[in-house]
């Protein structure tokens, strides 16, 4: 296990049901820390804690861009 | 495909107006239904395109999200061939997604600014002795880097050497520049007004300062209170109960086109963007004003206080000693200050630098012979004369007679709460200082607006003995005041208040007051901006200025106002939709469409209100 911090800051966030979609999708991630999870709606990010050995912050990202929302910058900080 | 058709919204907003225009135009024009039904199923199929997407992904991850609600009214409207309504309800839903967007970025723009302050770039010391541009990421605590004229400070850390005037007031409110030299904090996020500092990187990233602050405002504003957790969980299961209700008036009432218009009037919009809106608007007001407050449960607490307690060092006062009233007893009043500061400049008692403060630059003279009498003050030749510096006991030992009016002086200064400071030449009295705590500026006439605000009682609880205490009291008109408090007896008392059913806020300086900021419902704290403050209180006042008080609480009060109305707008134009189904005629389709967009904008319209809130 070697778990890391994501910070992904997403495109402004509109409706309250996008912050239901994304942090499902995300949960669901095999390697995502599933508490961990938090979607900020007014400042449009995500936060997660996830196992580097899994998964990527690129795959993560993919995850939510497949949902339809853009991702601006992703940043990835020992946790 | 689905990528292509989500990321050009905006387009299929405008063919989809301009479809529904030409199918109108050609109705009109023409007289042709074929050609007008038909342009109403291409508008309809393509304005669905972007929301069925939605509604799929959303599904997918078990969401019932309100673009299922619309995409199976869509639909149903298609079956039931209404094509005009299903056209011009798709073109509302994805135009008032577009102006919402846009009116949200608005709401969100005071925390936008904030974030937009952080530094992005830092010149660095390389290896090769030169300074070098780089992203403020690549900065690590004990890097060496050049902060010049008009730029930020990218990080925190301590000035090497250089020296300059840095505007702080993104950490501490405070607009006037502070001057830095070699030993000097700084914080990220400041800007430097003039001159050249090299600094050593402390703090970096979000460790800052800055950084922190941001980080605070962000939770804060995504915070939920219990109402909004309730309206939370009540979303989630109100969107499957729209459908759920739908279908079943379709089955009792066989009437498809009722049951759609239900679909679509039920969409919750409104309920759940209202009360975050409020709240990134108050948020962020305050976060522009220098003012922290932690989250939209500080808010509702907060606008509900009745009771505040201060502490008065450094809160109700400056904390910083100054000489509030001097008497002569001489004919050269400049003689006798020059032998006093020159005897003063020497020392660093709180008083004596008080003292220097006050009189400022003076002719110096010869100083010989200092001799300190410990708890009395200082005795000196001064120019060839004996000059004596200190109490009342240091007069006496010296031997210098006070006549009446000195002795009625010395009274009532002391009665004053003042400490004095007595300077005999040669054995006579020459001047007499009364030097003490002094309120801040404007703290009365803030206290007043408190009260104004609804704070009924406000309350004084100080280390000080209990006259000074009663002093301030009487001077502020403050309702009660208890001196000899230990920070436990503070805490204590703040408890009882609550037993007895007060909402009590506790203002203080934020670094010996903790257990009371703590146990306070609401803690204050009157901070430049430090760790401790930021940490353990419930809202900051990022600059000590006494007068952001109430333009907190008046703000509070403002947010919490603005939340409840717009709770009350969205359940009010659900109300009023859902009998305007049953019980008249009025409402189809896309009129529910339209006033259910509308109400959206109206509440965030209503939270945009707060951006602008000033306390008179």
């Amino acid at each position: 296990m070697s778990m890391q911090k994501a910070i992904i800051q997403l495109e402004p966030l509109t409706c309250p049901s996008c912050m239901q979609k994304i942090s499902s999708a995300v949960r669901a991630l095999e390697g995502v820390d599933r508490e961990s999870v938090e979607v900020l709606f007014n400042s449009s990010k995500a936060k997660l804690n996830f196992d580097s050995e899994k998964i990527s912050v690129e795959k993560i990202a993919d995850a939510i861009t497949a949902l339809g929302y853009e991702v601006r910058k992703t940043q990835v900080k020992p946790v | 495909m689905q990528k292509f058709i989500l990321a050009r919204k905006k387009h299929i907003t405008i063919i989809s107006a301009v479809l529904i225009l030409t199918a109108f135009v050609s109705k009109l024009a023409f007289g042709n239904p074929y050609i007008f039904e038909l342009t109403m199923i291409i508008a309809s199929v393509f304005g669905v395109a972007p929301i069925a997407i939605q509604a799929f992904q959303a599904l997918k991850v078990k969401v019932v999200s309100i673009d299922v609600l619309v995409t199976v009214a869509v639909t149903g409207a298609l079956l039931i061939k209404n094509y005009e309504e299903s056209a011009i309800v798709t073109f509302l839903f994805l135009f008032g997604a577009y102006l919402e967007q846009r009116t949200l970025n608005k709401t969100r723009s005071a925390i936008r600014e904030l974030t937009e302050m952080a530094p992005e770039s830092a010149l660095k010391l390389m290896e090769n002795g030169e300074f070098e541009e780089v992203n403020v990421d690549e900065v690590a605590e004990g890097d060496i880097l050049l902060v010049k004229t008009g730029a930020k400070v990218p990080v925190d850390g301590t000035v090497l050497k250089g020296e300059g005037y840095v505007n702080e007031s993104t950490i501490t409110g405070e607009p006037v520049p502070v001057n830095k030299t070699a030993g000097s904090g700084v914080y990220a996020g400041t800007i430097l007004e003039n001159g050249t500092l090299q600094i050593v990187a402390e703090r970096v990233g979000e460790d800052t300062t800055f950084g922190k602050i941001i980080e605070l405002v962000e939770k804060a504003q995504d915070s939920k209170s219990k109402t909004e957790r309730f309206i939370d969980r009540f979303s989630r299961y109100y969107t499957p109960a729209v459908l759920a209700f739908a279908v079943l008036v379709w089955v009792i009432s066989r009437d498809l086109e009722l049951a759609i218009t239900i679909l679509v009037l039920g969409c919750p919009g409104a309920l759940v963007i209202g009360v975050p809106v409020s709240n990134v608007a108050g948020i962020g007001n305050g976060a522009r004003n220098g003012i922290l407050m932690k989250g939209s449960e500080v808010v509702q607490t907060f606008s509900r206080v009745d009771t505040m307690v201060f502490d008065k060092t450094g809160t109700l006062t400056s904390g910083k000693p100054r000489v509030a009233e001097t008497e002569f007893y001489t004919e050269d009043p400049d003689e006798a200050l020059d032998y006093l500061a020159s005897v003063e400049k020497e020392s660093d008692h709180p008083l004596a630098r008080a003292i220097v403060e006050h009189v400022g630059e003076r002719k110096s003279c010869t100083v010989e012979n200092t001799n300190v009498v410990k708890g009395e003050g200082i005795v000196a030749t001064v120019n060839g004369h004996r000059v004596a510096v200190g109490n009342v006991a240091l007069m006496e030992r010296e031997n210098v007679p006070l006549d009446d009016k000195m002795r009625k002086d010395i009274e009532r200064l002391a009665q004053s709460g003042s400490s004095l400071v007595l300077t005999s030449v040669d054995g006579e009295l020459k001047i007499l200082m009364g030097i003490r705590d002094q309120v801040r500026p404007g703290v009365r006439d803030n206290l007043r607006k408190l009260e104004r605000l609804g704070v009924k009682s406000l309350i004084l609880l100080s280390g000080d003995n209990q006259r000074t205490v009663d002093l301030t009291a009487r001077e502020l008109g403050l309702t009660e005041a208890r001196g000899n408090m230990l920070p436990e007896d503070k805490s204590a008392y703040i408890a009882e208040l609550q037993d007895k059913g007060h909402i009590v806020a506790f203002v203080g300086d934020g670094v010996n007051d903790s257990p009371s900021l703590a146990l306070a419902d609401i803690g204050i704290a009157m901070g430049g901006g430090t760790d401790v403050a930021i940490e353990t209180s419930d809202v900051v006042l990022m600059n000590s200025d006494f007068s952001r008080l109430p333009h907190a609480l008046g703000l509070a009060k403002a947010t919490a106002r603005n939340m409840l109305q717009n709770i009350a707008i969205a359940v009010g134009v659900v109300l009023v939709l859902l009998a305007g189904v049953f019980l008249s005629d009025w409402v189809n389709m896309s009129i529910g469409m339209f006033v259910h967009e509308a109400s959206i904008l109206a509440v965030i319209l209503n939270g945009m209100r707060l951006l602008g809130y000033k306390r008179r």
